[in-house]
């Protein structure tokens, strides 16, 4: 979980992991490999409604990396695509184009499209953000229930407090521009249903002030 | 407040609550068209009305005119177009037209294709093709012709030459603009698919410029079937059937001037044909399906 206020690089930073930004300084490594340059191991959700080809159908877009990578045959891949779209419940648009889907659908297609490379690690920059509050609350069980099934490594990107203790196992709080890692906290053992409670409150809380203590100061 | 005037308060009004009754007690809510707005409705039908109001308008103005020679009444020009194209050949002549073209054509698409690709991978190429582009897109390609006939002789390798000119660079002005227009979400997607070079190129920029490319390949269409005409009213002689443009310029001389009015209406349907069928079947099956286009 990357949790920070808005501007201080959080999807820089995952741009990066994902290898189509280069950092200046430094370097990033993931299991001892530099990262350089994109590739479908590292499967990116981005915020954007406009990630999906709208030339493609909607099991079409999720076969295409599959295909397009070398990862599976036309065969294997529309199996797998159509495995995956059934958990993100769109097996009745498996045939539509993007245009015809809300923007959360739309989301969840490309949330399936990501799962289905079953990548080494997933890369969601804030992709619940542009949901209404119901929709947000859906995808973020059925997250969490897809990696109950799966135990993906997830790079989250939030904005939301509540979001990232939920979702989260782990969640770094990021300064605002320019954005360093302030804290890293544990949030292993809360959903939704601690939501309010006590030790909940308490997490929520002490990140609030964290992020809060900052735009003092810089106002100051 | 301090004026002592009350503000209005929102009205309030009893609760209800109700259960609704099944939907189909309600009535339907779609209402059949009747015939005459389903005709309406119809973006063919429409056109076909206008010409014909048009067509009536050209046989009244011909009829009051009276002469002829300048300005044949529709009826005339009708038969005559009939008569060209039992006994003419005047569908054969249309053929050899669009022979020469469909080969100018073809070759202008793929080598603007091809020049666009290369150029976007590099900022130089970009550059080379904007400047290429800002030169010759103004250049009428008929104003080639005289170097043409100088290096190819008379035939249809000039023709085609020419072709290849006014197509090419309308259509890598168009593709490279909607090259340039993709957004940055999707050309991440691509490459995160781990899609480079050419591949890239051809399943992602391609696809997500069509609209562009599509208006662009409507453009060339347009410039390459005035070219053509052109060229063959000048130097039709050198094609070996001689094309729609040679029919027009042989027929003026004889001054069969129904014929030439034919020649013409022959050119413009074959104009409208193009765009009415080929390239809205082409828009109905890609643009539109997607959602890129309304
Ligand atoms: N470490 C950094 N180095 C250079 N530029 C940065 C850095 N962090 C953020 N920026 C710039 O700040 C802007 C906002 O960053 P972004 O990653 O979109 O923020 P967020 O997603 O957290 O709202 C971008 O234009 C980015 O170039
Ligand atoms: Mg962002």
């Amino acid at each position: 979980m990357l949790l920070g206020p808005s501007g201080c690089g959080k999807s820089s930073l995952l741009k990066s992991v994902g290898g189509f930004l280069k950092p200046v300084e430094g370097e990033i490594r993931l299991s001892g490999a530099e990262v350089d340059g994109p590739g479908p191991d590292r499967m990116m959700v981005f915020q954007e409604f406009d990630q999906l080809p709208p030339w493609k159908t909607v099991k079409e877009n999720v076969m295409f990396p599959l295909t397009a990578s070398g990862k599976l045959r036309r065969r294997e891949a529309e199996d797998r695509a159509r495995s995956y779209i059934a958990k993100v419940g769109l097996e009745r648009f498996a045939d539509v184009h993007p245009h015809m889907l809300s923007g959360g659908m739309k989301q969840r297609v490309a949330i399936a499209r990501a799962l289905a490379m079953e990548p080494a690690i997933l890369l969601m920059d804030e992709p619940f953000a542009a949901l209404d509050a119901l929709t947000r609350r859906k995808m973020q069980e059925e997250l969490l229930a897809l990696w109950e099934e799966a135990r993906f490594t997830v790079l989250f990107v939030t904005h939301s407090i509540e979001e990232a203790i939920v979702v989260g196992s782990r969640i770094l709080v990021m300064s605002p521009h320019p954005g360093r890692v302030k804290a890293e906290l544990d949030a292993d053992g809360f959903d939704h249903r601690s939501v309010g409670g006590e030790k909940f409150q308490k997490l929520q809380t002490r990140i609030h002030d964290m992020l809060f203590a900052d735009r003092i100061e810089s106002h100051g | 407040m301090a004026d002592g005037t009350a503000k209005p308060l929102p009205p309030s009004r009893p609760e209800f609550e109700r259960t609704l009754p099944p939907l189909g007690a309600v009535g339907d809510v779609a209402r059949p068209l009747t015939a005459f707005e389903k005709l309406t409705n119809l973006a063919s039908a429409r056109r076909i009305f206008l010409l014909l109001i048009l067509a009536a308008i050209w046989q009244a103005y011909g009829a009051w005119l009276s002469n002829p020679l300048i300005f044949p009444p529709f009826t005339d020009v009708a038969d005559a177009l009939w008569d060209s194209i039992l006994r003419r050949g005047l569908l054969w002549r249309a053929w050899a037209s669009i022979a020469v073209l469909a080969k100018g054509y073809v070759i202008g698409v793929v080598l603007a294709l091809v020049i666009t690709a290369l150029a976007v991978s590099t900022r130089v190429g970009s550059d080379l093709l904007s400047t290429l582009t800002a030169m010759f897109n103004p250049l009428p390609a008929i104003a080639l012709l005289p170097i043409a006939l100088l290096w190819f002789g008379l035939g249809e390798t000039s023709l085609v030459f020419v072709l290849v000119h006014s197509v090419l660079w309308p259509l890598a002005l168009n593709t490279h603009a909607g090259f340039t227009a993709v957004s940055d979400t999707l050309r991440m997607a691509g490459r995160n698919y781990g899609l480079t070079g050419i591949p890239y190129v051809i399943r992602i920029l391609i696809p997500a410029a069509f609209p562009s490319i599509l208006a662009g390949l409507k453009i060339a269409w347009a410039f390459a079937w005035r070219t053509l005409i052109a060229a063959e009213l000048v130097f039709g002689v050198s094609s070996r059937s001689g094309g729609l443009g040679w029919f027009i310029f042989e027929n003026r001389n004889e001054l069969n001037i129904p014929e030439v009015f034919a020649g013409l209406v022959m050119v413009i349907l074959i104009g409208l044909a193009v765009e009415a069928v080929v390239f809205r079947a082409v828009e109905a099956r890609t643009v539109r399906r997607w959602g890129m286009q309304r």
